[in-house]
């Protein structure tokens, strides 16, 4: 077998799509994306429950509601088809120097797709 | 699609929408979740669950596992990806993320006393109403 070189376009390609989209549109001065679907009842190596972190200068005067709705709306298609959960921080750099602990989601609770019968069979 | 399942599946989305927005104003306090508040069915359905107990909310809630065109219903209602969401006198608020935002920067107690309810974490305000009401 050879071995391959990890690449982040090809081997997350939600996780490197939700980026893109998010840099291009909001020009971020601090991005990350986590992809938490590990906590969840899902396949190992999926790409469903992501947190995202986003400081910009573009969520100045806005309202919180509608930043996530700025995120949503940009990752439009990821939530349609591969997303299932999405956290967000959304804050302007100065909030987010005043504030940079971010808690991690909770765990899942088994109410995604087949999964409550996966845990009834159990 | 035919024009005959077209117009049915446009009438069954206005049910839903209309039956949508009768919920959402049946009390003022509205939660549409995965699973029940006594068993969330999702870390964030839960998380909006232990909020509101904190404030002693009474509220109404959805199970959208229940229903399937709920669960998309919602969706399409509030123009918002995901559950659970939150309802405060018929308008929507938000997800997991805004509420704990605003539980933490005390706009939830705000929110609810506009609305008449007095939250269990209000601070001094909270105690003297509860004194006048004695």
């Amino acid at each position: 077998m050879s071995s391959k070189i990890f690449n982040k376009e090809t081997d997350n390609p939600v996780e490197f799509s939700i980026k893109e989209k998010l840099t291009d549109s909001l020009n971020p001065s601090y991005i990350e994306i986590i992809n938490e679907s590990y906590m969840h009842n899902v396949p190992k190596g999926s790409e469903t429950h992501f947190k995202v972190i986003v400081v910009s200068d573009k969520f100045k005067d806005i309202s919180l509601i509608e930043r996530h709705r700025m995120i949503n709306k940009l990752l439009n298609d990821e939530l349609k088809c591969n997303v299932h959960a999405l956290s967000i921080v959304a804050k302007t750099p100065d909030q987010w120097k005043n504030e940079n602990t971010i808690t991690p989601s909770p765990p899942c609770r088994g109410g995604f797709g087949n999964c409550i019968q996966l845990r009834k069979l159990k | 699609m035919t024009p005959f399942r077209l117009y049915k599946s446009i009438r069954s989305f206005s049910t839903t929408v209309d039956k949508i927005a009768n919920l959402v104003k049946k009390n003022k306090v509205v939660v549409f979740m995965k699973g029940v508040p006594d068993s969330p069915k999702c870390g964030f359905s839960n998380a909006v669950v232990q909020i509101l107990r904190m404030h002693d909310v009474k509220y109404d809630a959805h199970d959208v596992l229940e229903d399937e065109s709920l669960r998309q219903g919602i969706k399409d209602f509030s123009n918002w990806p995901t559950i659970p969401q939150v309802f405060i006198n018929g308008e929507f608020v938000g997800g997991c993320d805004i509420l704990l935002e605003m539980h933490k920067n005390g706009e939830l107690v705000a929110e609810l006393k506009k609305v008449g309810i007095t939250s269990a974490l209000s601070e001094n305000e909270g105690s003297q109403e509860k004194k006048s009401k004695d």
